[in-house]
């Protein structure tokens, strides 16, 4: 009697464990379904882009082509590359950028670590101070900050975004000065203390102790430096008018420049025309070094945003 | 004497830290806080250049009314900025707390997915996603044909369906700028002890209240956070269309650098006035 009422047990058990299993990987496949539907949509406009930038002109008025183009068409690519400016571009804009980038990273670092390990007078409100400022709208302040960098001769150059980069001031600074500020409140003084009493200096305790321990940090701020100062336009625009140009600049400009470089002369021939996929191209083309580069580092990237502590301790 | 000699620290330990900050505190003066005090001055006047320099005759507030009640582009684009504000803000918020859940999961494939969902943060600019937007590539091609789009525009009560729709023709642009956000809630999710949610389970509470009663108060200081990085970001993006006024103004000869200061300082106090809403909705402490 006992022994079959054991078995009976058993049974109801394992069908528990089954149905709830069952049910597990039945939420499992709905959540799979539906992150495959959210990425596909947030991939449909590189999608989209990708068909179009490979059709050539009989293949984009067809309404039956839509995702596969009949053949690859190459063309798009060499002239969208030629209208962006092609290797000068991608170097100077890159290089420039670059520069900016470093400069902003090594500014936020110092500020940040003097908001998180020191204590002065007016700290406090100085820090609210600089988290207000993030709202300011670019707007507010550019004009006299154009004039001032007109006066002094230094519109086509790149000093418009070094100098407020070194100086802290420089795109989204704030953000990149409070994730510093965060990781160096998350080292223990006590590090800095033994350090001291070793006969440390203070730079010798900032560079050689509190940033190699801070490189999580150093990596999200140089990588969102360098992407947000490359796709900065607007700014770009104004400081460079068309002395240094930039892919992104380049891209808001593109019908003005694809018809200087290539004028309309057969209009029997609508290959050499301005279309969707010149276009597409240039706007791919565009966005392909930041896709590369995120490829090689998001690994890295996301670990350390997960450790810069944003979301504080 | 030792007393002394510590003090002599402190104060030397005061000093580093000034050091420290001064290239902010140099930069603030020099980059925002001049500029600041100028541009007020420009916009309750009229800015000429000419060969000898800048000439500025005070002008009261004549610019402030030109921007509000007679320019004609200032009228459309206020609008048009707003109801991307009160439309968009609320969306990135809710979607980039539905992605961070679905990311919360500890399914195979996950950081794939979180690295495609980030993605956009690093490609986003200007002149792409104005290009996107002419090519018709930042909607979803065909959705104006489903049914349920369908139904949702002819059978339901405009101020209902507004919203609704807004979501679809512009989902893709809301999810686009979620990225920084789910990131911040997904960390702050996965910071909850697993045990709290063991506790709750073993007492009966359903995922619906665990949502609403654990994960919900805890991000909710990453909400106030996440609702003003949004709207610095809508506000700050190339395409804004207050933004191209602005730009387009400060060249504009009837316009001039005047009108352009009186416009961008109204426009300030929009995206303060919009954070302080969103302080009142979810920045500040419950007793």
């Amino acid at each position: 009697m006992v022994n079959i009422n054991i078995k009976n047990l058993r049974r109801v058990r394992r069908f528990a464990v089954t149905r709830q299993h069952l049910k597990g990987s039945m939420a499992n496949l709905l959540l799979y379904i539906m992150m495959t539907a959210v990425g596909f949509v947030f991939l449909y406009p590189i999608l989209v882009m990708t068909a179009e930038s490979t059709k050539d002109v009989y293949d984009l008025v067809n309404p039956l082509v839509r995702w596969f183009p009949t053949k690859i068409y190459i063309a798009n690519f060499t002239r969208a590359w030629v209208v962006l400016g092609g290797f000068k571009t991608l170097l100077s804009s890159g290089g420039y950028m670059l520069l900016v980038a470093i400069c902003q990273t090594i500014s936020s670092a110092v500020i940040g670590y003097g908001f998180a390990k020191f204590d002065f007078k007016l700290k406090n409100a100085l820090f609210m101070l600089m988290v207000c400022t993030f709202i300011i709208p670019d707007q507010v302040t550019f004009m006299p900050n154009y004039l001032m960098f007109k006066s002094f001769g230094m519109l086509k150059t790149i000093m418009p975004f070094l100098l407020p980069a070194l100086l802290g001031q420089g795109i989204k600074n704030v953000i990149f000065i409070l994730i510093y500020c965060q990781f160096f409140k998350m080292i223990p003084k006590a590090l800095d203390e033994a350090a001291e009493i070793d006969g440390a200096g203070f730079l010798r305790i900032f560079a050689g102790i509190n940033l190699p321990l801070a490189m999580p940090a150093t990596v999200v701020v140089f990588i969102f430096s360098f992407v947000w100062h490359w796709n900065e336009t607007y700014l770009t625009d104004l400081y460079f008018e068309d002395a240094i140009r930039t892919f992104p600049l380049a891209l808001s400009k593109f019908t003005e420049y694809f018809q200087k470089l290539f004028p309309v002369e057969d209009f029997a021939n609508p290959m050499l025309r301005m279309n969707e996929g010149v276009r597409m191209a240039g706007t791919l083309l565009c966005i392909l070094p930041l896709v590369i580069m995120y490829l090689l580092v998001e690994p890295k990237l996301v670990e350390s945003l997960d450790r810069a502590g944003i979301t504080g301790e | 004497m030792n007393m002394v000699s510590k003090l002599k620290l402190r104060s030397r330990k005061q000093w580093l830290g000034v050091l420290f900050v001064f290239p902010w505190i140099a930069g603030f003066l020099i980059f925002t806080l001049y500029p600041l005090v100028t541009t007020i001055i420009y916009s309750f006047s009229t800015v000429r250049f000419k060969l000898e320099g800048v000439s500025i005759t005070y002008e009261n507030v004549k610019n402030f009314t030109d921007v509000l009640f007679k320019d004609p582009e200032f009228k459309l684009a206020l609008p048009k900025y707003l109801v991307q504000i009160f439309y968009f803000v609320p969306m990135v918020l809710v979607f980039s707390i539905l992605l961070s859940l679905l990311l919360n999961n500890n399914l195979k494939g996950r950081s794939f997915f979180r690295a495609l969902f980030f993605l956009p943060v690093i490609i986003i600019s200007g002149p792409v996603v104005e290009n996107l937007q002419t090519m018709g590539a930042a909607s979803l091609q065909g959705l104006g044909s489903f049914p349920v789009y369908r139904f949702i525009h002819e059978s339901i009560p405009d101020f209902i369906a507004a919203p609704v729709l807004y979501v679809f023709d512009n989902a893709i642009m809301i999810l686009w700028y979620t990225g920084v956000q789910t990131l911040i809630f997904l960390s702050a999710m996965q910071k909850i002890d697993r045990s709290i949610y063991e506790a709750s389970m073993v007492d009966g509470a359903s995922s619906w209240q665990l949502f609403w009663k654990i994960i919900i108060p805890t991000i909710k200081p990453f909400i106030f956070l996440n609702s003003i990085y949004t709207i610095v970001d809508v506000s700050m993006s190339t395409m804004n269309p207050i933004i191209i006024e602005i730009k387009n103004a400060m060249f504009n000869i009837k316009k001039g650098f005047g009108f352009a200061a009186a416009a961008s300082w109204i426009y300030f106090f929009i995206i303060l006035l919009t954070v302080l809403i969103s302080y009142f909705l979810f920045g500040r402490e419950r007793k």
